[in-house]
Parts: C-alpha cells; sequence; structure tokens
C-alpha cells in the first residue's frame, strides 16, 4: 500500500481529535486522521452523548411513574408507565449514529484524509495503521496524539460477567433489579440515577467520605437529598473488596464486611490515559504521572509531537480536548497562540446538575484572596417554582477588592445550560457590577445568577 | 539464530531525527559487544553507537547522509539464541565526541533535577480563571505570587489580538473597570509602540507615517539579503591591516601614471591579492547550492564589486580578475561602477560573482559584517583608512591603518580556512611588493 505523506496527522478522532483535524482543513493544512474504531471518540459513543439520552429518559420514566402515584401537584394522573429499554437504547443508538454520520461529514468537508484502523508509531515521524486493507503507512511533519482514556479496572474487580463499565451500562437491554456502583464520582452518580429512575435498587459504595468528593458539600447536598428520595442507599468511607458469587463484597465505614447481592456491578472509579497500544513506548515522551507532559501549546517533549485530550491530564473533559484540538490545528497552520483560558467549566448530569467554572470560594481563599460571596436560592425564583424544581442555588465568588468575578458554581435542575453564562463572564473578565447590571429575562432560571451578584455587593432584591 | 534490531537512540532532548554520518560495518560483518556499529550527528555532537551484542551484520537501515527518526530501526544483527522483538531496544549508552552543546547539558541538568525543559516555567493548561488549577505534578511548585490576579485583564477577543500581533498584554494599561484592557486599549498600544510615553518637553511630537512600497530594485535587493541572512550561517572576521606601504607606493604609481591609466584606488591592489590568495586557499571562491548539497570551486576569479547607484545597491562584475593586471583591474572597476551608476550595465556584467568585495570608501567606518552575495561563500569588506598610533617596539608611531571586515558561509567555510584567507591578504597588503612577485 502506497505511503501516506502528510502535513498534519491526527491521532484519534475524538472530540480533541475531530475538532483539530477540521480546523486544521478549514486553515487549508494537509491532514490525515486515524481512527480505530468510530469516529466521535469516548464521548460520542460510549460517553457523553448515550449518558445524557439515557439520562433523559430515566428523568421522563420518573416524572410518569410519580404521576401514576398520583402524587403530582400538577393535577395530572395516569396509568402505570411501562418502559422498554431495548427500545430506549435503540433511540439512543440513533441519535449516535447521526452524530457519527454528522462528525465524518464534517471531516471530510474540511478536506480530511479519514483512515480506520489501529494506529502505531514506528518512530517519531512514522505511524502505522492497521486498516481492513493491509498496512498502511503515514509520514507526517506534526503529529498530535489524541487517544484519549478509558475505565480504570479494580483488579479484584475486573470487567467482564455482572462487573461492567459505563460502556456496557449505556448499552444494557434491561433494567437489572438490583445495582450496585463503586464510585461516587460524577459518572457513577449519574447512571447509578438513571437506573434508579428507570426501576433499579441501586446502592452507591464510596471510598471517600463524601460522594462527588471533588465538589464542596454545600454543592452536593441538594444532589444527596435527591437520592435519598429516589431510595439509592449511599455507603461512603465504604470499599469494595471483591465478588463473592451474585454480590459485591464490601468494607463499611465501621470495618464490617457486607454482601450487597446486585445482578449488575457498575465500576466507575475514573478514568486513565490511553497510553497502550499505539506505540508510545517508541517515542519515550516525558510523563506528568501517568499522562503526557505538554506545555501551553500541547507541545510533548519531543519536536513536531503535540497532544491534546485525556491523555494530558485533568480535567479529562470533551470540552477541554476541543478547545486543545482547535489551539493546535491553529499553531500547526502558523499562527501565535498559546492557552490562555481562564477558566474551564465542568457539569454533573445528576439530579439536580451541578455546574462550576472557575474557582470555588476554599480555592479562592486557598490562593490568598479576599472575597465576597453571593448566593441566591431557586427556592426565591419563579421559574424554579413554576417546574417543581426549587432546590439548588448559583454561588458567585468575586474578589473583594475589585469585584473581579473568580468563580460561579450553581446547583438546580437545569441548571447546565447556565454554563455558558458562567463561562462567559469569566473569561470576559467581568465584575459583580457587569452581571448585576445585564439585564436577565423574567421568568427564567438565569435571573438567579444576577440575583447571586447582586447579593455579593450587598443590594439583592429578591431575598 | 535470532534477531536483534538496533533503534535510533534518542540523541538528545527533543530531537526527533539525526544524520547518519558514519558506518563503521557492513552487511555481513561479524560485531562484537561494544563495537561501534555508526555515528550519527546532531547540532554538534557526533554520537557514536555501539553494538549491545556478539553477532554478524544482516541489514543496514540507512545511507550515509541520510536523516534517521529517532527509534527507527537502524541495524539488524543475527545473534545466537532466542529471536524476538523484544530484543529490539533503543540504545541508552551512547559516546559523545566533542562538548555537547549548551542545550543538551541544560536538558541534562533538568532532567536530574526531574524537570523537563517542557514544563519549565510553562504550566499545562488547566482550569480555573488564569489557568490556577495545575496538574498534581505542578503543585507546590508554583511561586507563591502566582494568581490570577497575574493574568491581564481583558476579553479573549482581545487576547487573541494580542497573541497574533505578539504583544504581552502584561505591558499593556487597562483602561476598563478592575484595570480591563480594551480593544481601544490594544489599539493605542500597537500605535504608539511598546514604549511608554516619554515626558511631556518643549518639543512637539509627530505622527506622520510615510508608506513606502517596496518595488523594482528595492524589492530585488530586499529578497536577496532576505535568503543569504536566512539561508547562510555568517562568520565575520575583522582584521586591522597597516597599508602605509601600500599607501605610499599607490602615490607612486598614480604619479608616474599614463595618461590613458585609470587612477589607483585600494581596490585594485585588494583584488589582486585576493586572486593570489584564492590561488592557495580555493575554498572560499566557490559557490554553494545547499539544495543540491553541492559546492562549485570556481577556477576563475570573476570579483563583484558592491556598488551604491542612486536605485540602490548593484553588484558588477569584474571578469576574469586573475588575467588582469593591476591596471587593468583599476580600468575595470572604474568603467563598470560608471554603467551600474548610469543604468546602462549588461546583465552579464551584474552577475556571475564566485566573490565580493564591498567598500564604502571614506564611509567604511570602523568594522561591518558584511552579507555574503547568495550563493557565494565569502564576501570581503573594506573599511576606512585612518592614521593610528601604532607600537614599533620603542615608541608610538603614527601609521596608516585600514580594516578588513571579511564574511564566510560557515557551513562550507571554517574559522581556520577564513582567517588563514584574511592573514594572508594583511601579509600581501602590507608587504606591497609581494603583490607584484611571480609565484
Amino acid at each position: 500500500m502506497k505511503e501516506i505523506v502528510c502535513k498534519l496527522l491526527v491521532i484519534g478522532a475524538g472530540p480533541g481529535g475531530y475538532i483539530c483535524a477540521i480546523r486544521a482543513g478549514q486553515l487549508g493544512v494537509d491532514t490525515v486522521i486515524v481512527e480505530a474504531v468510530k469516529a466521535g471518540g469516548t464521548c460520542l459513543n460510549i460517553g457523553c452523548i448515550p449518558s445524557k439520552a439515557l439520562i433523559h429518559a430515566a428523568e421522563e420514566f420518573e416524572r410518569v411513574t410519580h404521576m401514576a402515584q398520583a402524587k403530582s401537584p400538577l393535577g395530572i394522573s395516569v396509568e402505570a408507565p411501562k418502559l422498554d429499554l431495548s427500545k430506549t437504547i435503540a433511540w439512543k443508538d440513533g441519535i449516535v449514529g447521526r452524530l457519527n454520520s454528522g462528525v465524518l461529514g464534517l471531516l471530510r468537508k474540511a478536506r480530511v484524509k479519514i483512515v480506520h484502523g489501529r494506529a502505531k508509531f514506528r518512530d517519531g515521524k512514522t505511524v502505522e495503521v492497521e486498516t481492513e486493507t493491509g498496512m498502511q503507512v503515514i509520514r507526517a511533519e506534526t503529529i498530535v496524539i489524541a487517544t484519549g482514556s478509558e475505565p480504570v479496572e479494580l483488579p479484584f474487580l475486573p470487567f467482564g460477567g455482572p462487573v461492567i463499565s459505563s460502556t456496557e451500562a449505556l448499552s444494557l437491554k434491561t433494567v437489572p433489579a438490583k445495582l450496585a456502583v463503586v464510585g461516587g464520582g460524577y459518572i457513577g452518580l449519574e447512571l447509578g440515577t438513571a437506573f434508579a429512575k428507570l426501576g433499579s435498587n441501586v446502592t452507591i459504595v464510596e471510598a471517600t467520605s463524601q460522594i462527588l468528593p471533588q465538589y464542596d458539600a454545600e454543592l452536593v447536598k441538594p444532589v444527596s437529598k435527591r437520592l435519598a428520595d429516589l431510595g439509592i442507599r449511599v455507603l461512603t468511607g465504604a470499599k469494595a473488596k471483591g465478588l463473592s458469587g451474585n454480590a459485591l463484597l464490601i468494607e463499611t465505614s465501621e470495618g464490617a464486611e457486607e454482601q450487597l447481592a446486585a445482578e449488575k456491578i457498575l465500576v466507575t472509579v475514573g478514568r486513565k490515559p490511553r497510553t497502550q497500544g499505539w506505540g508510545l513506548e517508541e517515542l519515550d515522551l516525558d510523563r506528568a504521572g501517568n499522562f503526557l507532559r505538554i506545555d501551553d501549546r500541547c507541545r510533548t517533549s519531543m519536536r513536531g509531537i503535540h497532544a491534546i485530550g485525556d491523555i494530558t491530564g485533568e480535567p479529562m473533559l470533551a470540552h477541554r480536548a476541543m478547545a486543545q484540538g482547535e489551539m493546535v490545528a491553529e499553531i500547526v497552520a502558523g499562527k501565535k497562540r498559546i492557552w490562555d483560558k481562564r477558566c474551564i467549566p465542568a457539569v454533573c448530569f445528576t439530579d439536580p446538575e451541578i455546574v462550576t467554572a472557575g474557582l470555588s470560594p476554599d480555592e479562592a481563599r486557598a490562593q490568598g484572596y479576599e472575597i465576597r460571596v453571593g448566593q441566591f436560592p431557586f427556592n426565591a425564583n419563579g421559574r424554579a417554582m413554576t417546574m417543581l424544581s426549587e432546590e439548588g442555588f448559583v454561588r458567585i465568588v468575586a474578589r473583594a477588592d475589585s469585584n473581579l468575578v473568580l468563580g460561579i458554581q450553581a446547583v438546580g435542575s437545569g441548571v447546565s445550560e447556565l454554563s455558558s453564562a458562567f463561562a462567559l463572564a469569566i473569561e470576559m473578565g467581568a465584575r459583580l457590577e457587569d452581571i448585576a447590571a445585564t439585564i436577565h429575562a423574567h421568568p427564567t432560571r438565569s435571573e438567579g445568577f444576577q440575583e447571586a451578584a447582586l447579593k455579593a455587593l450587598g443590594h439583592a432584591l429578591h431575598i | 539464530m535470532g534477531e536483534f534490531i538496533i533503534k535510533m537512540p534518542d540523541v538528545g532532548e527533543g530531537v526527533a531525527e539525526a544524520e547518519l554520518v558514519e558506518w563503521h560495518c557492513k552487511v555481513g560483518d561479524p560485531v562484537r559487544e561494544d563495537m561501534v556499529l555508526a555515528a550519527v550527528m546532531t547540532d554538534k555532537a557526533t554520537v557514536e553507537i555501539p553494538s549491545p551484542v556478539n553477532g554478524t551484520v544482516l541489514w543496514l537501515g540507512a545511507e550515509i547522509g541520510d536523516t534517521v527518526a529517532v527509534k527507527a530501526p537502524l541495524v539488524r544483527i543475527q545473534v545466537a539464541g532466542e529471536d524476538g522483538e523484544a530484543n529490539a531496544v533503543p540504545m541508552a549508552e551512547i559516546v559523545t565526541h566533542s562538548s555537547p552543546s549548551p542545550q543538551r547539558e541544560e536538558g541534562a541538568r533538568r532532567a536530574d533535577e526531574g524537570v523537563s525543559p517542557a514544563s519549565l516555567s510553562q504550566p499545562a493548561p488547566s482550569s480555573g480563571p488564569a489557568g490556577h488549577r495545575l496538574p498534581a505534578v505542578e503543585k507546590g511548585r508554583r511561586a507563591a505570587s502566582e494568581t490570577p490576579a497575574d493574568k491581564p485583564l481583558a476579553s479573549p477577543a482581545v487576547r487573541l489580538r494580542a497573541q497574533d500581533g505578539g504583544v504581552d498584554l502584561r505591558q499593556v494599561t487597562g483602561s476598563g473597570p478592575a484595570g480591563r484592557i480594551t480593544h481601544d486599549d490594544l489599539d493605542q498600544f500597537l500605535a504608539r509602540g511598546a514604549h511608554p510615553q516619554p515626558a511631556a518637553t518643549g518639543f512637539a511630537r509627530k505622527t506622520a507615517i510615510e508608506e513606502i512600497k517596496v518595488t523594482g530594485l528595492r524589492r530585488r535587493i530586499s529578497e536577496k539579503m532576505v535568503l543569504a541572512a536566512s539561508r547562510i550561517p555568517h562568520i565575520t572576521y575583522v582584521e586591522e591591516i597597516d597599508v602605509t606601504d601600500l599607501e605610499d607606493l599607490r602615490a607612486a604609481m598614480n604619479a608616474t601614471r599614463k595618461p590613458e591609466q585609470t587612477k589607483l584606488t585600494i581596490l585594485p591592489f585588494l583584488m589582486r591579492a585576493m586572486v593570489k590568495t584564492i590561488d592557495e586557499q580555493p575554498v572560499v571562491n566557490a559557490t554553494f547550492d545547499d539544495d543540491a548539497g553541492m559546492i562549485s570551486r570556481h577556477a576563475a576569479v570573476h570579483i563583484g564589486i558592491a556598488t551604491q547607484t542612486p536605485a540602490g545597491l548593484t553588484v558588477p562584475v569584474v571578469r576574469h580578475a586573475e588575467a588582469r593586471g593591476i591596471w587593468d583591474c583599476a580600468a575595470e572597476v572604474v568603467r563598470l561602477a560608471e554603467a551600474a551608476r548610469t543604468g546602462s550595465a549588461l546583465r552579464e556584467e551584474l552577475s556571475g560573482s564566485t566573490i565580493t568585495i564591498t567598500s564604502l570608501g571614506a564611509m567604511g567606518g570602523i568594522a561591518t559584517t558584511p552579507i555574503i552575495n547568495h550563493p557565494e561563500v565569502a564576501i570581503v569588506g573594506v573599511n576606512k583608512i585612518m592614521t593610528r598610533p601604532v607600537w614599533d617596539g620603542n615608541q608610538f608611531i603614527p601609521r596608516k591603518m585600514m580594516n578588513l571586515s571579511s564574511s564566510f558561509d560557515h557551513r562550507v567555510v571554517d574559522g581556520w580556512d577564513a582567517a588563514t584567507f584574511v592573514q594572508r591578504i594583511k601579509a600581501l597588503l602590507e608587504t606591497p611588493a609581494l603583490i607584484f612577485i611571480e609565484s
């Protein structure tokens, strides 16, 4: 097979890789992208998108179930709803398929050559790809590693049989009667909550003293309350020990052993960079822990090799990878670019949702800032009331001397859509006065954002 | 019998490839452990690649002059015992000739400290305003003062414009709330350059900008200079020459010249001295086609004379200076200079030089750094003659002194050769009779 020679080779067509290739193509860079599985990577195929589809279906089902129990204050009652999970999954697969073709179409439109197969480095400039039609050698001036991450496996709970990762959880054909979730981070809670709403009896086992350990207790509180309302058992300070027949063996926070009967055991203890299977050992790149070490232009320790996305470290988020991919494409095209983002917003699609952008109050204090904090609860927001979801709040952290906004957090139903306003405010260098003086449409949840700014300035109007 | 693959080692921090400069073995040769198989070159270090095993060379992965990527297979050796790709190791032990470049030493030092050069003062992309959440490995190594406040306050669009324009926003004063830098602030900064405004004085500021389109000869000069300066690594060598005796000789020759003979300047003497020296130092009378990797050494000495004309710099060529006497050289220089100034010089008279002289005469200054006339490899610059005190062993005496500032293409002319060339010219000009003695 004839060798391909190109200016830019991108390894991995996840959100980082495909954005990098599209942008490079737009800028006239001769670009090739290699993908071993499916365009869109973890995010589109087995991550963000399918999980959000399942979460939405579960919310709908739970809402109707609630109405069927004649508990709805809206005066709506229905007969007992039924769920055909295989249909739900087929619907989800349809969405994934549409987006798949969309990504391939965008790559083609940007004149990017797509090679399907598993790439392996031969040396610092050359990659071999095992394609269906044989070995394809690609030589490139610049290479971008965007191989992503994969679920961490526990040695005493290897994947297989009843032990599943998030990938299998998103393709179950029936709702497991009993589901044990090992790991109370955002992935475990998102999926655990969805299955509880679909009818599973869910137990969550978290080794640390708090679920969602990366968030402060105040943000997590509404989520914990909702988990309890849904009948989900949360065991903090508990450790999974292994499998015992059809049960998960755990050690509780008191040190007692307990067996949790479970049809499925979902292990979501984190993700690790995918450093195996593509010839990284041929390159000997510098590491930062398990990740590849990069600088502020996403350059690795070897000239001509960049890395973007989950392989480069935390936060392992699709939109961070996309921003890095776009930046690297522009650098390859000869533009002057460095990573100077002020924040990477993060969303946790639990019930209620959590959004964070920038610094939490504790982080700001730890960095030596004198701060002022404004917090506005949704139970004083008209729109939240009309949607039966008054839990949660918006919180703004600002410098006490200049009112410069350092961070914004919110927890509440549907707050994920406020993430853009939060990120924009921080990226633009907004002060409390900017947010307070911007007219926010009524009646919306976003008024909580304005009110939090007013509160920090000492003159909230609706509280 | 098994096969052992030796791969190109990582020869230095960040180097992705190196040039193979020597093979010390060929296919079929028996090799012993630690025997040097090849040498590769990066920057200024030559690295020997020894064999880690005993065996027989089966295959060589490159030819001399090839650039080999790090970790690419270099040699295959047949060894007794197990076969296997597992044997493919990048060589860890490498022996370096000559002192490593500072860069490599730096790299090694940083490696000792457990910090990779890539990470120095360059935090990885991180989250939070002003990139404050560093990866775990970076934590605890940040200066306490590094806070989001250290990041200039500006919208993403302003920051992007600054990146495009190469502006460090920390130098720009923001007029917005909390010191935010607006588009206007950036415009003003760009308009007045990166310097603070001088304090008010009695002088009026001038803000007019005259825009001159670079066309014609000026554009050709510009292109040629960029080509020469960007492609040729110059080495400039300045030496002072006592031209007292030469000036006396020149005055005597001019006093007795025939009416049809052109008045002699220093140039014809220098040209003849160069011709004599090039006989012994042919390396400097050459053109270098670096695309083809080919040096052409010329027997003919065609000397370009850089000449200032109203339109700009041109270089008419005195062809076959080796076949011209001193008066002939003088006449040809005058004729060509006149033709160049009036624009009547022919194409052939303005091209084909093999070495060039540049002289600003009385404006010549103390020293210059002449730019080589691409694709030549040497240029001789003449500086101003000045009477300076010279110590003769007992006292200071006034002598007429002149500097020669000469540049050479360091890719093909080593410092030693450059110095030898200039020293030989110095010897001839200081004892000018030598110029006229037949070798």
